[in-house]
């Protein structure tokens, strides 16, 4: 059971995708908000869908903030999907200001809208171009650039580029689509939902996993 | 990218499909169905349970459930949902997204509520229509009832209230492989500014290049044409309740061009530069 993965329940996010792409490529997982489980685990991820300050509310309210802050801590693998990985960042300027989890330096903003461009919505199949390849080895991504499905109207700014390993392009504007620091991996785009391209994440993530 | 959908009307655990959305005919087994689409590129995919609406009810949740174990891919989910605890049952069970009509109609609120409970992202409002004289109107209950609520108005406000992307059916259109209806396609155009997925009429690549000189869709929902291709290589049809008819006479489906989603995406790319991923 050394393996185990915890995708977090904190009642948002599209928890039982999550779970099925794990046992498609063969990751032993179960969907929790038990702390004993989920310190026992070797990762966690974060999934989320909706508003941030609504998702930190009820992470607060069943307190897995503290447990996902020691699991960083001792430096396992935290992967932060969609809203997921906004949460890890200090804060967001969804609606009013909200705090997030502060793992990564950085802001969460809206996507930008003007006479051209004027969804703020991004939903689809976007590219991701990779960055920092050579800085950042284990990124998950495969060297090709690829389509990922995204489904957002926020994005994350990291104070550090070096983390970034990937931006895509919405609104004409490039975006930070994926980043890593460490043991911290997040996501904009849902791998469980970009086909074999996608799922490929979660094999690189086993690979990582059984080392 | 424009989004290539395959969408899957779902009748008593059958795939079925219709002509002007009536006359269902059972083809098989919508499971296989999904998961040929996504290993052939499906860009995401439409589960509609017709007579969730009729019967009060919805049933789909095993078969989303089982989807979502094979399919990985996006699944937007529709059909008979009144409220957010339905909503919650079935995004729990894997569907991504969903889709309301008649509840959109019938309780304005509760698009609102939807938009505030599970993000604007997440919910695709629908919207059949029907044709009569010079205007379009909107339909209930699959297309069922009438109602005097007029196509464009009912769509502007639904993107006042902060939807972000419709899926506009033709029923005039629907099933009988005539094509796009292109009126529809101009008033989106002109007058909508959010995503707006077109359904109903397609059967042949060259419906592509009209609908796409007049307007600039998010994605196509297509149905016949893609179940009619998968037909031909194998009837996979389950004993259920349905009207298996159709199949058994092994009619042809001469107005449809037998195509596969790899075909059309090669065809948008080659004519309209479109760009798609490759699977």
């Amino acid at each position: 059971m050394k393996s185990l993965v915890s995708i977090i329940d904190y009642g948002m996010g599209n928890l039982y995708s999550i779970k099925c792409a794990l046992d498609e490529v063969g990751i032993n997982s179960i969907i929790t908000r038990d702390s004993t489980i989920i310190k026992n685990s070797k990762a966690i991820i974060i999934p989320g869908v909706g508003s941030f300050s609504n998702a930190m509310k009820k992470i607060k309210f069943l307190k897995i903030d503290n447990i996902i802050m020691q699991h960083h801590f001792e430096k396992k693998i935290i992967f932060g999907i969609c809203l997921g990985m906004q949460l890890l960042f200090d804060k967001s300027y969804e609606g009013k200001v909200t705090n997030g989890l502060g793992i990564i330096k950085g802001n969460v903003l809206k996507f930008k809208t003007n006479k051209v461009y004027k969804k703020s919505f991004n939903v689809g199949w976007k590219k991701i171009e990779i960055e920092n390849k050579n800085k950042n080895k284990n990124n998950l991504l495969s060297k090709k650039d690829n389509y990922m499905y995204f489904i957002h109207s926020f994005y994350v700014k990291p104070s550090d580029n070096k983390i970034i390993t990937s931006k895509s392009i919405f609104n004409g504007q490039k975006f930070v689509s994926s980043i890593k620091n460490g043991h911290v991996y997040g996501f904009q785009f849902h791998p469980e939902k970009s086909s074999k391209i996608g799922l490929d994440i979660y094999k690189c993530l086993k690979k990582i996993l059984n080392k | 990218m424009i989004r290539i959908i395959p969408k899957l009307d779902i009748k008593n655990e059958n795939l079925v499909k219709g002509i002007h959305l009536e006359g269902l005919r059972a083809l098989g087994d919508p499971e296989y169905f999904a998961e040929h689409y996504y290993l052939n590129g499906a860009d995401e995919l439409i589960y509609h349970d017709v007579v969730a609406s009729l019967y009060d009810r919805t049933s789909t949740l095993p078969l989303i459930e089982k989807t979502s174990k094979k399919t990985f891919v996006p699944l937007i989910v529709g059909g008979g949902i009144k409220n957010l605890k339905q909503i919650e049952k079935i995004l729990k069970s894997g569907a991504d997204r969903i889709f309301i009509n008649t509840a959109a109609i019938n309780n304005n609120k509760l698009v609102k509520n939807i938009i505030k409970e599970f993000g604007a992202s997440t919910l695709v409002v629908s919207v059949e229509v029907v044709r009569n004289k010079k205007n379009y109107y909107c339909r209930k209950d699959f297309g069922r009832e009438e109602t005097d609520i007029e196509f464009i108005n009912w769509c502007k406000n639904l993107q006042d209230i902060g939807v972000v992307e419709l899926l506009v059916t033709s029923i005039d259109k629907d099933g009988t492989g005539e094509g796009f209806d292109l009126d529809i396609a101009e008033k989106l155009q002109k007058f909508i500014e959010i995503d707006y997925i077109l359904n109903g009429g397609f059967s042949k690549l060259d419906h592509f290049l009209n609908v796409l000189n007049t307007c600039k869709p998010s994605g196509f929902a297509i149905g016949s044409a893609l179940h009619y291709n998968v037909l031909k290589h194998k009837i996979n049809s389950k004993k259920f309740d349905g009207n298996f008819e159709f199949l058994k006479t092994k009619k042809k489906f001469n107005n449809f061009s037998k195509l596969s989603i790899h075909d059309i995406k090669k065809f948008l790319n080659k004519k309209k530069s479109i760009e798609f991923r490759k699977i």
